[in-house]
């Protein structure tokens, strides 16, 4: 080792000597830190944890209140009213068995439920709801016992309400909190958990109109979690209020007319696309989905076998029946495979492929011609030119009419229903299109399913010679910041081109299904209806003819029966599909029929149309009284 | 002496690392135990706090062992040029970095944030270590102007961002080297020693005695960031938070302050005082001692050193750490002002992780490589 080597390692070694300070300076300083956690912890301990305890704010989300709903006229059909919901913070409970005990006692809560809301996982410090819809006496009971039960608060909320119960109430939907699903989507940004959100129609569709914006409070609250004193405030912006296109006295009278039967009524506007009324039955109360629903209350609304959650007029599918036959014909016609003086002989059978295809009326109907066999709905004519034309001509038709695809309504979830064709078939089944379908497809039956919704479509097309509006459910927005109307305007939908001649032919022929053919039961002394019946088989195909009444009512056919009225000047479109009624002539068609005489009663002014039409008056309550007057 | 090397040469642990990596590990789980805690009630998606300071320690675990594979002296060869390459991500910082909360500390890389400032206490203890240990330190000039002189680029780039509390720990690895390399006068050392200790401490009854204006001129002075309306109220809170723990603590998600928000930055700066709401002066006990601990085992290692570069780097490295302990802990406690200085091993961030696991890897470095030395 060098020299030089031996006065570093003197170095080092005297550098290492003065590092055994750092030693010493480190349990002194480790133990002056120690003391003063100590002076704050041990000796100061009480009155900090006293300055935590009693010296608190908290945030608490303020909820905004929901926009009303009413209907064209200003009815209310959705508001909010005042609720109690009973409130746990687990921090300020002291002893958590009395409390259950307590309230079990003074508010009848079910134990076990209790118990297990109090100790599910979450935050120990905000307060969780236990209850709500505590009556007033409950909430009155809780507060003046206030004392005996700190950690519980009673607070006042705003509960969704629907005065007429079940009414309107797949198009009204219900409200319900968010769901974490729900909250992770982006356009979620201004929710939180807790948050009340549309869950189902209407009340889904315009959420974001209807929900508003939750504003914040800053209280202090004091070791018993009760608020002492608001800080800050940062009020709530409550949503706006719609109103709807549908007349409540309407919708009243679809819904009696259907009773407790399955099935569904739509009525629009021909001259705006207005939904006037859709009923669908079996129903729901939205009163009790828009309240928290125990997990067994929930599933056995799902499991229902009726299925009272769809809304049958724009997502139940059924076969078209022979309402489909309008379709059928203007097909013939505009391709040229049929004119007027085309001629079929019915002799009550189609035979084709080996087999016969049978007509409705058994013997046969005689000689055709298309206007006589839309009134008579012979089921041989439509075999034959069915069958001449092609299932992709057919097919071509029916998606210019709307069918195969959603009509664009604003409510969730509407389904498209089924055009068959070849392509389609090998598509969906991978399977040939086989010829004996393309008979059965002719009349409506096989895979064509259609909903209510596009088949009211379908006759405000026809009876405005092809133009048509898309349906609105929605009028009009009121701000509720600043009260400005926003008047939604109707939405033209791009026409169809026919020959003026076709639609001359369906109108004469759909009115003559009135006057003289299967929907005499739909013939009325006010207005002149014109419209087709449609069965729809719920059954593939029947072996042999049973009357209708031997048949278990679950495999009975559909009644379908579509109309406009008036026949000449039309202003209203109405289908109406029954579930397991038998012929549409007869279980359908009165239906329609009263639906279209309510509205002309109602509704005896002028015919409507797009630019001149009752929609330039705010719907307010002053609307509302000249109706009555 | 070929006994020694191979030695020296082979992987295995002996029980001395054990009771380093084991104290290490205990702290880092107290740290993500506290974030997680502290974040886990507060809603908002992503992912959550806890995990991504996990993914952190991961990286600082890479650190560690690529700080402890090569040989330190080859580590400080590059010295000078990882002071340069640091001189120049400062730069970049105040070119291009991102700006939150009125400072510009951070360059992002893809999703995640850089901030160099922590690095620089890193590689100024290498670079004076390494200087130091080279060159003669003879007179006023080679002992403190020089040394001074390298420090000052990287001190003024920081305090530009502002960013008080590094630029303080930073300056104090300059002072700290000087106080161990400089002192020719054991008694005179022992003093100055005890002077920067106790400084903490001397600050709060000079600070202590000035208005709340005067003080407020002088942070807006000193730190132009900082934060005028909320600054008593942080430290209340603060206080609040530790003494409202008293002997055994709230318990996990316990703590009222932080579960509350009244307490900001509960995962970063402030972590120390999550944890000792809801651990209790025992809690902070343990935590007190398994830190202590640590810096023991190191001042062990700095002791045990062969060379000069070993012992002035496990010095430097000691010093770095054990001030951000101090600062931080007596912020948090209310002895001095509040300056953003993270708690090593505990507050939530990458930067501070893997810079801190860097010098730890790099003093574990120091120990096995001193049985080497006179080859």
């Amino acid at each position: 080792m060098s020299a030089r080597g031996g006065t570093q390692h003197d170095e080092l070694r005297e550098l290492q000597e003065r590092l055994l300070l750092f030693k010493i300076s480190l349990l002194m300083v480790v133990g002056l830190l120690a003391m003063r956690l100590w002076y704050l912890q041990i000796n100061e301990g009480a009155y900090y944890r006293d300055l935590s305890e009693n010296n608190r704010t908290r945030a608490v989300v303020l909820e905004p209140v929901r926009g009303l709903i009413y209907d064209r006229q200003g009815v209310l059909l959705a508001n909010n009213v005042p609720s109690f919901g009973l409130y746990v913070s687990l921090e300020d409970v002291k002893d958590r068995k009395t409390l259950i005990q307590s309230l079990v006692t003074l508010v009848g809560l079910d134990e076990t439920t209790v118990r297990k809301k109090l100790s599910e996982r979450g935050s120990k410090l905000l307060p969780r709801k236990v209850k709500d819809g505590l009556t007033l006496r409950e909430a009155a009971l809780i507060e003046s016992h206030r004392l005996d039960l700190p950690g519980v608060t009673v607070r006042a909320e705003s509960q969704r309400n629907y005065p007429n119960g079940a009414a309107a109430a797949h198009l009204l939907g219900y409200v319900g909190e968010v769901s974490s699903e729900q909250l992770d989507k982006p356009e979620s940004a201004e929710l939180h958990l807790g948050s009340i959100i549309g869950q189902y129609g209407v009340e889904k569709t315009y959420d974001r109109f209807l929900r508003g914006r939750a504003g914040q409070k800053t209280v202090e609250v004091d070791a018993l979690g009760h608020e002492k004193r608001t800080v800050e405030i940062d009020k709530p912006q409550a949503g706006d209020d719609l109103y709807l296109t549908i007349d409540a006295r309407l919708q009243t009278l679809a819904e009696q007319l259907l009773g407790e039967e399955f099935g569904a009524i739509v009525a629009i506007e021909t001259g705006t696309g207005d939904v006037l009324a859709m009923a669908s039955r079996p129903v729901f109360d939205p009163n009790v989905l828009s309240r928290e629903l125990t997990p067994k209350q929930w599933e056995k609304i799902v499991q229902d076998e009726g299925h009272p959650l769809t809304n049958r007029a724009t997502q139940g599918q059924y076969p078209p029946g022979s309402t489909f036959k309008i379709v059928v014909a203007a097909a013939g016609l505009e391709t040229g495979s049929v004119n007027t003086a085309t001629k079929v002989r019915c002799t009550g059978g189609f035979p084709f492929g080996g087999r016969v295809y049978h007509d409705w009326k058994a013997f046969g109907h005689g000689v055709m011609d298309v206007v006589d066999a839309i009134v008579d709905s012979c089921d041989v004519f439509f075999y034959t030119i069915g069958q001449r034309m092609g299932i992709d001509t057919m097919a071509a038709f029916a998606e210019r009419f709307g069918l195969g695809r959603e009509t664009g309504i604003e409510l969730p979830s509407e389904r498209a229903g089924i055009v068959p064709s070849t392509a389609w078939k090998t598509r969906a089944r991978n399977e040939p299109w086989m010829p004996g379908e393309t008979v059965s497809a002719a009349i409506g039956q096989g895979y064509t399913t259609v909903t209510p919704m596009q088949m009211v479509m379908l006759m405000a097309t026809v009876a405005n010679n092809g133009g048509s509006f898309r349906p609105r459910i929605v009028r009009a927005i009121k701000e509720r910041a600043t009260g400005q109307v926003l008047e939604l305007p109707s939405v033209p939908r791009p026409r169809l081109a026919l020959k003026q001649e076709t639609y001359d032919l369906l109108h004469e022929s759909l009115a003559g299904v009135v006057t003289r053919g299967t929907a005499g039961r739909a013939r009325s002394t006010l207005v002149q209806i014109a419209g087709k019946t449609g069965t729809a088989q719920t059954a593939a195909l029947k072996d042999d003819r049973k009357k209708e009444h031997e048949i278990p009512k679950k495999l009975r056919d559909h009644a379908w029966f579509v109309s406009y009225a008036p026949a000449d000047e039309p202003r209203i479109a109405v289908a109406v599909l029954v579930e397991n009624m038998g012929h549409g002539g007869s279980w359908a068609a009165p239906l329609a029929k009263q639906v279209i005489e309510a509205y002309v009663k109602l509704q005896p002014a002028e015919p409507v149309t797009a630019d001149a039409a009752p929609f330039d008056t705010p719907p307010v309550a002053v609307a509302m009284r000249s109706a009555h007057d | 002496m070929i006994d020694r090397m191979l030695e020296t040469r082979s992987l295995a642990l002996d029980r001395f690392d054990w009771r380093f990596l084991g104290l290490i590990a205990a702290i880092l789980s107290l740290g993500v135990l506290s974030i997680y805690s502290v974040t886990y009630a507060q809603p908002g998606g992503g992912t959550p706090m806890y995990a991504k300071q996990l993914a952190w320690i991961a990286i600082g675990c890479a650190a560690f062992v690529a700080a402890l594979a090569v040989d330190y002296h080859k580590i400080s060869r590059l010295s000078y040029v990882l002071y340069a390459l640091l001189l120049v991500l400062l730069v970049v910082v105040l070119v291009a970095g991102k700006t939150s909360r009125g400072a510009q500390r951070w360059i992002p890389i893809g999703p995640f944030v850089f901030q160099p400032s922590e690095f620089a206490k890193l590689i100024l203890v290498l670079t004076l270590a390494t200087y130091y240990a080279k060159s003669p330190r003879q007179g006023w000039t080679q002992r403190v102007v020089l040394p001074g002189l390298i420090m000052m680029p990287g001190l003024l780039l920081i305090l530009k961002q502002p960013d008080l509390g590094s630029g303080l720990s930073y300056f104090s690895i300059y002072v700290s080297m000087l106080l161990v390399v400089g002192m020719r006068s054991k008694a005179m050392g022992t003093l100055l020693l005890f002077a920067v200790m106790l400084f903490p401490f001397a600050w709060e009854m000079v600070w202590g005695s000035l208005h709340d204006y005067q003080r407020e001129r002088i942070m807006t002075f000193v730190d132009p960031a900082h934060d005028t309306g909320g600054k008593g109220y942080h430290g209340l809170q603060s206080r609040i938070a530790i003494g409202s723990g008293e002997l055994l603590g709230k318990g996990l998600y316990g703590g009222t302050q932080s579960q509350l928000k009244f307490l900001p930055e509960g995962h970063t700066d402030f972590v120390f005082a999550v944890f000792a709401e809801e651990w209790g002066f025992l809690g902070v006990l343990v935590l007190l001692g398994l830190f202590a601990g640590l810096i023991w085992l190191s001042l062990e290692i700095a002791l045990k050193a062969k060379d000069m570069l070993g012992a002035l780097l496990a010095a430097g490295l000691i010093a770095m750490l054990a001030f951000c302990l101090v600062i931080n802990i007596g912020m948090t406690a209310g002895l001095f002002p509040i300056v953003g200085i993270p708690l090593p091993l505990m507050s939530y961030g990458g930067s501070s992780i893997v810079a801190t696991m860097a010098a730890l890897g790099l003093l574990l470095n120091i120990k096995r490589r001193r049985l080497t030395l006179f080859y």
